[in-house]
């Protein structure tokens, strides 16, 4: 059962969502940074955030991975309350069954440690102590994502854009977090590379059965990847609903807008 | 104020070079540091009159905990002859007029640059370590902000980050000295640049062990009996090592030892590093043989 089944079947047999949102909201001043944002996200399904930039959608993923504190609404993460939640355990859930892939490397890899200490920190910081065991999960993680073993002592300052991104991946997952956020994990990378970097990640999706809230304006990349889709304009969500649903029958004049506006080659 | 104590004040020290105001905001520091052991207390470091790495730090905090009855002792890597240690302790007989030793067993109050002494300390008996950075997460993690919020949560995957990247580059934990501790469990510490030798005499002391950093303006602390234990692997275990070799003057082979180049053609010696300590087991075993 891939994660789309796995999603829909979690939605028919009216499984508890992973991830629920209701009426979130964060300001900055008398700005609106996102408004009355809700949704639910089912084990196994992946949610895309499309829209264009200043659209609050880099705002509705830090608020949901605990960056920022949101001025209004609730976030319940496998019915825990996120926002009331002390900030240890928060912290303790965002390095174990949560996981953040930033845009640039720069910002989830460190870039003076290995490869191999980097896939390490998060099994250190949930208390691995045996130095032979984290490295042989590292070359395991380093295989999954297409990276060469033998780079395992490497500093990803010495990787390409592609590797780094995948060193991230692998960075993240190697603690089997049930859900994750990306922010534009293919920006930046050419074509081939983005190619190859959807491919694996797809699989990892379905493979490890992973929720994602995948933030991105490329409609190339939620078309492969999402499940779901969320279309976000000026702070406000305009349309949500199955990702080929919206793309192929946009209904808000936004997202038709969006839809219309990408090249053809 | 009357001309009398005017004159006084300009010409001679307040005890101890700080004044009363300063000693008692310092005292405040360590003993919420001793409350809590391992935890780096803020303090408004005084400016002293010596340049910030020649212990300002365990300079401050020594004035804070001096009495006129304690009898002070300072050591620079194990000796009491080099030029920190004679001039921090020319600079309590002249402020303070306390009495000096160079015999561990005889002082009070133990000043020390990166060595705990041979001699096992007792309960009558305060260790004030000058530290240089205090903060064991600083070359990990640069922010300030940061690394007080890894302390506070106890995040300390980063530490063993550390210790792993020496081991895939190196084979073995490199740190032959600040090797980071845990200090009764809860507070990742370093123990100031003591080399690993001294580390396991930092769990279980006796004595009160307080750490001064005056740049960074930080205290730390360990209370009496406190348990340290240093960070290491299951399968690349601590192990607290030394030259393997036999003291040049008197024959030890428990103490910590330095090696002296003696000449240009490559000779060299093996001596202890506590200078009490080797001087007193040499002038033993001369009295023996008489």
């Amino acid at each position: 059962m891939d994660g789309a089944e796995m999603s829909i079947y979690a939605r028919m047999k009216g499984a508890e969502p992973l991830l629920s949102v209701r009426n979130l909201s964060k300001f900055y001043g008398s700005r609106i940074g996102c408004a009355d944002v809700s949704f639910d996200l089912y084990p196994g399904e992946v949610l895309g955030i499309v829209g264009e930039s200043g659209s609050g959608k880099s705002t509705l993923l830090s608020c949901l991975a605990g960056h920022q504190t949101p001025d209004e609404g609730r976030i319940a993460f496998d019915g825990r309350d996120m926002i009331a939640m002390a900030e240890p355990e928060r912290r303790r859930l965002a390095r174990s069954e949560q996981a953040f892939v930033h845009q640039s490397p720069r910002d989830g890899l460190r870039m003076g440690v290995s490869a191999g200490g980097n896939i390490g920190e998060r099994l250190m910081a949930v208390g691995a102590r045996n130095y032979g065991a984290i490295r042989e999960t590292a070359l395991d993680w380093l295989g999954r994502v297409e990276i060469d073993g033998a780079r395992i002592d490497d500093r990803p300052s010495a990787f390409s854009g592609g590797m780094q991104q995948r060193l991230q991946i692998a960075r993240n997952l190697v603690t089997a977090p049930r859900l994750v956020f990306m922010d534009e994990p293919t920006g930046g990378l050419d074509v081939s590379v983005q190619a190859r970097l959807l491919d694996l990640l797809r699989g990892l999706v379905r493979d490890l059965g992973l929720s994602v809230v995948l933030v991105t304006h490329d409609l190339a990349v939620v078309r492969l990847l999402a499940h779901r889709l969320m279309v976000m304009k000026s702070g406000h969500v305009v349309e949500q609903g199955l990702t080929d649903q919206v793309l192929d029958d946009p209904q808000h004049g936004y997202t038709q807008l969006l839809v219309s506006s990408v090249l053809q080659v | 104020m009357t001309s009398q104590t005017s004159l006084r004040e300009t010409e001679s020290y307040n005890f101890a070079y700080l004044d009363e105001q300063t000693k008692r905001m310092l005292r405040r520091a360590i003993l919420k540091a001793l409350a809590v052991p391992g935890y780096q207390v803020p303090f408004a470091s005084r400016e002293m009159p010596m340049p910030y790495g020649w212990g300002t730090g365990g300079v401050q905090v020594s004035a804070a905990c001096l009495t006129p009855e304690d009898r002070l002792k300072v050591i620079d890597q194990g000796a009491d002859d080099t030029t920190n240690a004679v001039s921090i302790r020319k600079f309590f007989q002249r402020t303070a007029g306390v009495e000096v030793t160079e015999a561990t067993t005889g002082a009070t109050l133990i000043q020390t640059r990166h060595r705990i002494p041979e001699t096992p300390l007792t309960e009558d008996q305060i260790l004030v370590y000058q530290v240089p950075i205090p903060e064991p997460l600083r070359f990990l993690e640069p922010r300030e902000t940061e690394t007080r919020r890894m302390h506070a949560l106890e995040e300390y995957g980063l530490m063993h980050v550390k210790l792993y990247e020496d081991i895939a580059r190196h084979g073995e934990i490199t740190n032959s000295y600040a090797w980071p501790v845990m200090a009764e469990g809860r507070y990742v510490m370093t123990p100031s640049p003591i080399p690993k030798f001294d580390n396991p005499k930092l769990s279980d002391n006796p004595a009160v062990q307080l750490f001064g950093a005056g740049r960074e303006a930080r205290i730390h602390a360990l209370p009496p009996y406190t348990k340290v234990v240093s960070l290491d692997f299951e399968d690349h275990p601590f192990v607290a090592s030394k030259a393997d070799h036999a003291c040049d003057i008197c024959g030890s082979h428990e103490s910590y030892l330095d090696e002296v180049i003696t000449d240009d053609q490559g000779g060299r010696m093996f001596v202890c590093s506590d200078t009490d300590f080797c001087g007193t087991r040499s002038a033993a075993l001369a009295a023996e043989r008489g």
